[in-house]
């Protein structure tokens, strides 16, 4: 699922390139990537799959070349990029676009991060709401919060996470490094303790290919393009410059693998196996809520492992949220912004919609801020080519780049009506069109109404 | 020797979550105790883990 990264090495240089001597070798990014992409939410897209109507093969080649392919994204994409510039996104971002077009930016990546942290929010309720009978799990049609008992378990745990982002993240960080090993095998022993309770070990009976009542069908390529574009904000959008910046070679490229394939691949799967066994047993009136789902498999280990994993997931988000939103509001102290999120946060948790809508969500949040990913890469690699200014908001002295608002805005725009017009069962079928168009029209509109260089 | 002993423990709390379930699978295990070696588990990892991952 799409995670952020625990913006620990992240706090320094913010404003200069990454010196050799902070330079990290590929050591320091496998476990930070395997820990940070098996999260609670994960518990939610398995389930997702089974509801969408994925059939097994379709799911597992799905799953293999797409996690392939976004593995080769940051590989030959972001990391060469952030090795050659060791700069943060946003301060990549002032360079191209200005000031304040990079501070609309931030905002609209800090409200996506506040959501995506609200989705784990609502997943780590329905963990601890299970000793609470009052407490009455959401389904995949629940938009609207299911009671006052639902409600008050997210309150406490967002103003629990909200408390602890306020304090730094330094000690989630570390219980994330801890977490890690252990969560991946709770996924594991799910799956297997799943499997003998299964009425049908045939594959065709666990991943049906059939969707549930109202929800549309996917299969290879649904899955496919989703686990490419999961994190498409990531790879695509450059958000990773911000942490493969300290990559001293570029075989830290590699190190999504495994987060991709522990994480996207084998956790997703596992999760899945949960509800196809619900499903089984209750059909289509299954609960689809992680938390009973796990505790039923494997007990209370399994709803703690639910919990540290929204947890050490959304609290680096709220965290990196609340930075985005000073951003905006460079007068706001950084414990005032991290409080706003964290309410933001909170609220969007109460609202099981975004986390019964993770698979639109995601692609959502991927198609909103990875092309601002394709204009970096042209003002990287094609700019001096085509003749167009390199870094031209800052060579200009401007703070507003007409033109990269306008390639930001427009194709993204676009791939939300084409998603609609054309009923495409998931966002992510837009991601790569929209991306590409992106570039080229940040070339075409550079040449015309891009900011021109200063002439001193 | 306390990083060393952590770094076992450590060790046998993760085989402690992945065999029980792989016993259950097998038909050698009933679900409680499973469920109850996984509680275990996972608390003793948590206490040993930052003793031995923060050595390191």
């Amino acid at each position: 699922m799409p995670s952020d990264h625990p913006p620990t090495p992240a706090d320094e240089f913010e404003h200069e390139r990454v010196p050799d001597r902070a330079l990290k070798g590929p050591g320091s990014f496998w476990g930070m990537y395997a820990g940070e992409h098996t999260a609670g939410t994960e518990f939610m897209i398995g389930p997702l799959f089974v509801a969408y109507g994925v059939g097994a093969g379709d799911l597992i080649c799905g799953l293999l070349l797409g996690n392939l392919a976004a593995v080769l994204t940051w590989r030959h994409l972001t990391t060469p990029i952030a090795m050659r510039l060791r700069v943060t996104l946003y301060h990549k971002l002032e360079s191209i676009c200005g000031r304040r077009l990079a501070t609309l930016y931030n905002f609209a990546n800090g409200l996506l991060f506040c959501f995506l942290a609200g989705a784990m929010v609502t997943v780590s309720a329905t963990a601890v709401g299970v000793p609470f009978p009052d407490v009455r799990m959401p389904g995949f049609s629940d938009i609207m919060p299911t009671g006052a008992a639902w409600s008050a378990v997210v309150l406490a745990i967002g103003a629990a996470m909200t408390w602890v982002a306020v304090k730094g993240y330094g000690v989630v960080a570390r219980v994330a490094n801890y977490a890690a090993p252990w969560m991946f095998l709770v996924f594991v022993a799910c799956a297997l303790v799943t499997l003998p309770k299964l009425e049908s070990h045939e594959l065709s009976a666990i991943w049906t290919g059939v969707p549930l009542e109202g929800k549309p069908k996917i299969g290879f390529w649904g899955v496919f393009f989703f686990a490419w574009f999961c994190n498409a904000a990531m790879h695509l959008g450059m958000s990773d410059l911000s942490v493969l910046r300290y990559a001293r070679n570029a075989s830290s490229g590699w190190a999504p693998a495994a987060g991709m394939f522990l994480g996207h691949c084998i956790a997703w799967i596992c999760a899945s196996l949960l509800y196809a066994c619900q499903l089984q047993k209750f059909g289509a009136g299954a609960s689809v809520a992680p938390g009973p789902m796990v505790y039923d498999a494997v007990g209370v280990a399994g709803l703690i492992c639910i919990v540290i994993a929204g947890w050490t997931t959304a609290n680096p988000t709220i965290y990196r949220a609340g930075l985005a939103f000073q951003g905006v509001m460079p007068h706001v102290s950084r414990q005032a912004a991290t409080i706003t999120a964290g309410i933001v946060c909170t609220i969007a948790g109460l609202f099981p919609a975004f986390a019964m809508k993770l698979l639109d969500f995601v692609g959502i949040y991927g198609m909103v801020l990875a092309p601002v990913g394709a204009i970096i890469v042209v003002d990287i690699w094609f700019a001096r080519r085509l003749g167009i200014a390199v870094n031209p908001a800052l060579a200009a002295g401007a703070s507003f780049n007409r033109a990269a608002f306008l390639a930001w805005t427009l194709p993204a725009a676009l791939g939300f009506w084409a998603v609609r017009r054309f009923e495409m069962p998931l966002p992510t079928y837009a991601t790569l069109p929209v991306w590409i168009a992106s570039g080229l029209l940040y070339i075409v509109l550079s040449k015309s109404i891009g900011p021109k260089p200063c002439i001193r | 020797m306390m990083k060393a002993t952590a770094l076992t423990l450590g060790i046998l709390c993760l085989l402690g979550t992945i065999v029980p379930p792989a016993l259950v699978l097998a038909g050698m295990m009933d679900n409680a105790p499973m469920k109850l070696a996984m509680l275990v588990s996972t608390v003793v990892w948590f206490v040993t883990a930052p003793l031995w991952m923060t050595a390191r």
